[in-house]
């Protein structure tokens, strides 16, 4: 058994994890970092459109400050996220766009004077200020008050990636590659590190650590069509899971981005219509403005995706071989624009195809693409359970987007969420809490656990079980039935049919007898993970009898404040369990800073709590009183819902603007 | 995806495993019906689930932008999960990228190789210790220098350029078109102070951009469409200067 010490082990190679890698080792601690792949070809990468921060240089982000995209991030996640995050998130978000400045990433910048728009479908002149030129340019984005999200052309993630890879490089931190965490090393309510598997050799070793942090990203391939990279198969929620003692959460939001293109899945950014593309369904119609005159197809995501969904119905969709879909349409963009700021989008489209988008329409439906839920963590990314693990990205569930994220915020917080619990994980290396004492006997206990379940599936069965039938049928009904729109039948049929599947999955045998780089065998036990991760999806959203964010269930179309202002938790006692545990976690709308309120789209049916009204006339007295005083908003605020003292002491502090400028 | 349905497509794949003792190199053959809007990410997924759960290839994006699944097509480095095969002949033959470290089948241990050349080259900014304040406004940069980097920036490493490259051959230690391209995208980057002569050491020798002799199966490969012609072009000229000028 070979065991490798280190003092921060980090599970996942994109950005979340590459930032906390980065951050623990200008702490002084070493790291580790396992991943499936090269850390330059995560996920992270695909990620076009841009990532949102409040630097307001554009004119058109005049005004712009933390305020209001902490409102934004707030409404967009229909009130269930948490807002002592989202402040911190929104007061981070600067600070980390100048960093990736500093590290190389070739931010598109602002040109002073004027420049031709669209907007609403119309070409609109704006001018740039002087004293704006060269700064870092932003896009508008669904879901937000001013044009917020920075970019660099549709290659934002892949550009912040390579910084943040190459940063990686430079700091000297150990990565791993083609290097699999299979469960996690836990004994009594502490986390130890991981056994993991090399898939290029199919060796299993041990790496034992004072913390672990899991950034694995999302779950999206659990459905049939997904806009996520094939590696998103959720086993870093998995292995969490596995310990029968960390918990996820809100498993059961997941969102639908509008526009993939049929059938492929591949995302086209919302960059597209940010910058002025428009929906038109079979008559060519433009068809948003109908069902939500203010934001049209700016509405946020998930509602944009329900409006698409219910025009297919009414017998507006394109028909094709691959069922109905609508038309996003670019060509008023013009040429030049696509061939600048939209250039991936113009090479997915005639790769995948055929067509050239300045001139022609672009077939989209609404497909799986974002998870909201995943290991629960406190605002330190630390589990609330399990001391030493740790998660961030879209891998966690600290919760900064509730039912529904907004878009450019998912890059975002990768970064931010690195930076600040890269700095919790340091206090705590720093510790002497943190000091690693767990026997041999048991580290061997957790190997040889793995070592049999590996043997186990290569051993011949009498009633044995292939592992893509199964995979195939999970991905069929969590498209089918735990989609965009949801029913108390076809939840209950979905999880009765995953809990079928999974006890068949116990029985796969995999018929290539070959350890070493074999991809039905590593199939096979993510197989057996994604069908837990699935079955926390379909009960959460089974049990959780309202419509919220991107969870909408026909049956109970309410938003109900009164009953469900909660987060959903999964746990999964015992290994031959077949349905998760699961138990909830109020949130306390008391110390809120925004009260739950009307998010305005469609018809308000928001069942309100109690609470709500109290701190709302609590709130607008402070408000009130606040500002009769002459205060600032930075003052306003800390009165309502203090939270410096969460964030970590090198990011506190304001985000200086040509508005808000800091005296020399 | 106006494609003809259901041709008869036969690809052929060279098979090796380098984990599996006495595995030896063939060539094996599959045939599959062709599918509307088919690609090389979904025959291949196809012949692993239907004929052969034993097949090695990499995709991760299956979208054109990580670079994963770069492989020989017909004879030329191509990323296999954007090749429609509606743009192929019915016979296809796949082989992995030459060059890297075989993993097995069309598996190739790209990342690695990249990860050295990043290293070697220092890949990242060297701003001699200067401390940020990242509350402040950040340095301005002209916008149209901006897009020029981000121009060179998009290189996804995925070793088409390596794989098409006849210097390499000769010379194993030749830094590569992606290694010259990210030399010019530094060299460009007001925020990284690195002078010339800093790049001189770094590529103005026989392993670096004097070892190219202008093949340029580097530009015709590359997925991304870089420059990479006028960029090595424009690098020789600006070694030769710095390398008179000691």
């Amino acid at each position: 058994m070979k065991i490798t010490y280190t003092d921060v082990l980090v599970i996942g190679g994109g950005l979340a994890g590459l930032r906390t890698a980065t951050g623990v080792k200008e702490r002084g601690h070493d790291a580790i970092l396992l991943t499936l792949i090269p850390p330059k070809r995560s996920h992270s990468a695909a990620a076009q459109g841009g990532m949102q921060a409040s630097l307001a240089n554009s004119i058109m982000g005049e005004g712009d400050n933390e305020d209001v995209h902490f409102e934004d991030t707030i409404k967009g996640s229909d009130w269930s996220a948490d807002q002592d995050v989202a402040r911190m998130f929104v007061n981070t978000a600067p600070k980390a766009i100048r960093e990736l400045n500093a590290w190389g990433v070739p931010w598109s910048r602002v040109k002073r004077g004027d420049r031709q728009v669209v907007i609403n479908a119309e070409k609109v002149t704006i001018t740039e200020k002087d004293e704006a030129h060269g700064l870092i340019n932003a896009r508008d984005f669904g879901g937000t008050k001013k044009w917020r999200t920075c970019y660099t052309s549709d290659g934002t993630g892949h550009s912040m990636l390579f910084a943040m890879g190459n940063r990686a490089l430079e700091q000297k931190i150990e990565v791993r590659e083609r290097m699999e965490a299979m469960a996690l090393i836990h004994e009594n309510g502490r986390c130890y590190g991981a056994v993991a598997r090399n898939l290029m050799t199919g060796e299993l070793v041990v790496y034992i650590a004072k913390v672990t942090s899991i950034a694995t990203g999302g779950y999206g391939r659990i459905y049939s069509v997904s806009t996520n990279a094939v590696i998103c198969q959720g086993t870093g929620q998995a292995i969490a899971l596995e310990t029968g003692v960390a918990t996820l959460g809100n498993m059961e939001a997941v969102q639908f981005h509008p526009t993939a293109i049929v059938p492929a899945g591949i995302l086209t950014t919302e960059g597209c219509r940010g910058d002025g593309g428009l929906l038109r369904d079979v008559d060519g119609y433009r068809f948003m403005p109908d069902y939500e005159p203010v934001k049209k197809e700016l509405a946020s995501r998930d509602v944009v995706s329900r409006r698409m969904t219910e025009h297919i119905r009414k017998g507006k969709g394109v028909p094709s071989r691959y069922g109905d879909h609508l038309w996003l349409d670019i060509t008023i963009l013009g040429r030049k624009h696509i061939e600048k700021n939209l250039r991936e989008v113009k090479e997915i489209c005639e790769s995948f195809l055929g067509i050239d988008p300045a001139d022609e329409f672009i077939p989209v439906r609404p497909t799986q693409h974002y998870s909201m839920g995943g290991i629960r963590t406190n605002y330190r990314g630390e589990s609330q359970v399990l001391k030493g693990l740790y998660s961030s990205g879209e891998a966690a569930c600290w919760d900064l987007h509730g039912f529904n994220r907004l878009g450019g915020n998912s890059v975002s917080e990768t970064v931010v969420a690195g930076m600040i619990s890269a700095e919790f994980i340091s206090d705590y290396c720093d510790s002497k809490e943190s000091e690693i004492n767990i026997s041999t006997e048991t580290i061997s206990r957790f190997f040889k656990k793995e070592q049999d379940k590996i043997n186990k599936l290569l051993e011949p069965k009498p009633k044995s079980e292939s592992v893509y039938p199964l995979r195939r049928a999970m991905e069929k009904i969590m498209m089918d039935k735990v989609g965009i729109f949801r029913n108390e039948k076809d939840l209950q049929s979905a999880v009765d049919e995953l809990k079928d599947l999974l006890t068949r999955s116990r029985n796969i045998e995999v018929v290539h007898k070959v350890k070493a780089a074999n991809p039905e065998l590593f199939n096979a036990y993510r197989t057996q993970k994604m069908l837990k991760i699935a079955l926390c999806v379909a009960y959460g959203a089974l049990l959780r009898k309202e419509s919220r964010g991107a969870h909408a269930r026909e049956d109970c179309p309410e938003r109900n404040d009164k009953e469900w202002l909660k987060r959903t938790l999964t746990t999964w006692p015992k290994d031959d369990d077949t349905l998760p545990t699961v138990s909830y976690e109020g949130l306390d709308i008391k110390s809120m800073e925004l009260p739950p309120g009307f998010r305005g789209y469609g018809k308000d049916m928001t069942i309100h709590h109690d609470d709500t009204k109290v701190r709302q006339d609590e709130v607008d007295r402070i408000k009130k009183k606040m500002i009769d005083k002459g205060a600032d908003r930075f003052e306003i605020q800390n009165e309502l819902m203090p939270y410096d003292d969460k964030l970590p002491k090198k990011y506190r502090g304001r985000n200086e603007r040509l508005e808000e400028k800091f005296d020399e | 995806m106006s494609n003809k349905k259901g041709r008869t497509l036969r690809i052929s794949i060279l098979r090796f495993n380098p984990n599996v003792k006495d595995d030896v190199a063939r060539i094996e053959t599959y045939e599959l019906e062709e599918a509307p809007g088919m690609t090389l990410f979904i025959a291949l997924n196809d012949i692993r689930e239907k004929y052969d759960n034993s097949l090695k290839f990499d995709f991760v994006c299956r979208a054109g932008i990580c670079g994963s699944c770069a492989m020989v097509i017909n004879g030329r480095p191509d990323l296999a999960c954007r090749t429609l095969t509606s743009n192929l002949d019915p016979d296809i033959s796949l082989s992995p990228l030459p060059l890297f470290e075989l993993i097995g089948d069309l598996s190739v241990f790209s990342g690695k190789w990249m990860r050295g050349l990043n290293e070697r080259l220092e890949t990242w900014i060297h701003d001699q210790g200067h401390e940020i304040d990242k509350s402040r406004i950040e340095e301005p940069m002209e916008p149209d220098l901006a897009d020029e980097i981000y121009e060179l920036d998009r290189c996804v490493e995925c070793g088409c350029c390596v794989a098409g490259c006849g210097t390499i051959l000769m010379r194993d230690q030749f830094v590569s078109a992606a290694g010259l391209n990210k030399v010019v995208r530094y060299s460009l980057d007001p925020r990284d102070k690195r002078s010339d002569k800093d790049y001189y050491k770094l590529v103005g020798d026989e392993d670096g951009v004097f070892a190219c002799m202008s093949l340029l199966g580097c530009d015709d490969f590359c997925p991304k469409h870089l420059p990479l012609q006028a960029k090595i072009a424009y690098m020789r000229r600006k070694m030769v200067r710095t390398g008179q000028k000691k």
